[in-house]
């Protein structure tokens, strides 16, 4: 591991005052560490300067003034599961949480830093390995080579990456904002959208720009009469990431889908919300033949690649069964 | 037992000036040390290499097998990817520190009445992943196969195992491991 130098910001102004005093790719900002630290020890990453933003006091979860919830960045993956306000306003994001890692990992890991989760691809993990995301214009190996678990959807010529992440499906699912403060002030970056689709610019997972340190996570209030569940698959029962996931919402009334919203994990560089699936149902008569039909339309465009042609069935069957289940 | 740890410097709290070596206070199994340590060094590399206590595990070093867990601040984590000077102040338990001098804690008990281990080398962190385990179910915290916990007063194996994931065994102990925390949970 490359040496660095450790530096705990005291606010958040300081965090990025302590950035914006280095280069943008020698500086990091540690939450727990559960994946910079790994990648640092794979040479992936190399900061030169670490700052830990685990003591800027956004540790807690409160609810807002319209009925939201705000939840600090700092906040574990371990607590915003078991949070009793979590857990009664949005059992989809505690039940996406409890989906990923392992009880030890979720212990150390922070919302900011799940949202920052960085790929699982092989070729980004290893070094001796070109990867257009961890050297630009090096290549993308994984396009003919391993790419069973990798991306059917809104991929490019320069990267089939898939984003690791269950938190973020489910902020997908729950029109999250994303709040961010950095050099140019404050900002709030809706979800979905704080996720990036790769194009030629595979580097940038996310929207973030330079010392910009995220602070805190916003959930509007629950939709009313909704339903809402978070489905897995995987390639063992536990500890493992997505091939596919689901978040979804769902609300009916007089038999009719009044709201639905559908995010998928596994599928994509980002988190993707199937929004022609929900477009196409939004006001239909629910059922299992309107859900597999909107599934359809949603995946017709997919791209799979030669080995993970197995997605797209996957992925119609998870939305179709998921939404079908929530159906009352 | 800790002494090549031991600098002998006085408490320099970490915050707002770069360091690349720190001066930190970790308490470990009760006793309060305070050490130096390069930045890179994760938690694991301290309690083995500085403090000589090797019952916690290296096994992949990346998070994935769960041989490293401890107890962080009385919650399992995976030592391995904790870097130390992040935890400056902490309070550790680590295998070494869950007995009552020769009295055995009972999760450790009931790993050798129910034969948890064969090789023993994920033991330590099968063991301190289970005591964490166990405070968390007391604490009520859903998990992937209950999110709601009132229905079940006792884990069951599939329960277990989940909550369990974190921790791989190589020989196939888990059975046993299973047994174990089962008697460990009533």
């Amino acid at each position: 591991m490359r040496p660095f130098a450790y530096q705990r910001a005291q606010d958040a102004a300081g965090a990025v005052a302590a950035a914006q005093a280095h280069a943008a790719e020698d500086v990091r900002y540690l939450g727990g560490g559960t994946n910079l630290v790994d990648l640092m020890r794979l040479g992936v990453e190399r900061p030169a300067h670490l700052i830990d933003v685990t003591r800027l006091g956004n540790d807690r979860i409160e609810e807002t003034d319209d009925g939201g919830l705000r939840i600090g960045a700092a906040v574990t993956n371990a607590e915003l599961a078991a949070n009793f306000l979590v857990l009664r306003d949005h059992p989809l994001l505690a039940d996406a949480v409890l989906h990923g890692a392992s009880g030890q990992l979720r212990n150390l890991a922070t919302v900011g830093g799940n949202l920052l989760q960085r790929t699982r691809c092989p070729y980004f993990q290893d070094v001796t390995k070109p990867c257009n995301k961890r050297r630009p214009g090096s290549g993308c190996p994984a396009r003919e080579g391993e790419h069973r678990n990798l991306a059917i959807l809104g991929h490019s010529g320069a990267c089939v990456a898939t984003n690791p992440s269950d938190m973020s499906v489910a902020l997908a699912a729950l029109n999250a904002s994303i709040h961010v403060t950095g050099p140019a002030g404050e900002r709030v970056i809706p979800m979905p959208g704080f996720h990036r689709l790769p194009g030629d610019e595979p580097e940038r997972d996310t929207l973030l720009a330079p010392a910009e340190l995220i602070t805190a996570v916003t959930l509007p209030p629950p939709i009313s009469g909704a339903r809402t569940a978070y489905r897995k698959v995987r390639e063992r029962s536990s500890y493992a990431f997505a091939l596919v996931s689901v978040g979804a919402v769902l609300a009916v009334e007089d038999g009719r889908v009044s709201e639905v919203r559908i995010a998928l994990g596994g599928v994509a560089h980002a988190p993707w919300r199937a929004e022609r699936a929900e477009t196409e149902l939004l006001g239909e008569p629910a059922g299992e033949e309107a859900f597999a039909a909107a599934a359809d339309a949603e995946l017709e465009d997919a791209q799979p690649l030669r080995d993970n042609v197995y997605k797209l069935t996957l992925a119609h069957n998870l939305i179709t069964r998921t939404l079908t289940e929530l159906c009352p | 037992m800790f002494g090549s740890g031991l600098c002998g410097l006085p408490l320099t709290p970490v915050t707002s000036e770069p360091t690349q070596v720190a001066h930190i206070t970790l308490i470990v199994n009760d006793e309060e040390l305070r050490l130096s340590v390069d930045t890179r060094s994760s938690l694991l590399d301290v309690l083995r290499e500085q403090l000589g206590l090797t019952g916690s595990k290296r096994g992949c070093d990346h998070g994935q097998c769960g041989a490293c867990t401890v107890l962080l601040e009385g919650r399992r984590a995976n030592s391995c990817l904790a870097l130390a000077v992040a935890h400056d102040g902490a309070r550790l338990t680590t295998i070494e520190g869950l007995a009552d001098g020769d009295e055995l804690h009972p999760v450790q008990a009931a790993f050798v009445e129910h034969d948890g281990l064969q090789c023993g080398y994920c033991t330590p962190g099968q063991i301190c992943s289970a005591v964490g385990m166990l405070g968390e179910l007391a604490a009520g915290w859903p998990s992937a196969v209950t999110p709601e916990l009132e229905d079940a007063p006792y884990p069951s194996r599939e329960e277990i195992s989940e909550r369990m994931s974190g921790n791989i065994c190589r020989c196939g102990a888990y059975p046993g491991i299973v047994a174990a925390i089962e008697e460990s949970a009533r």
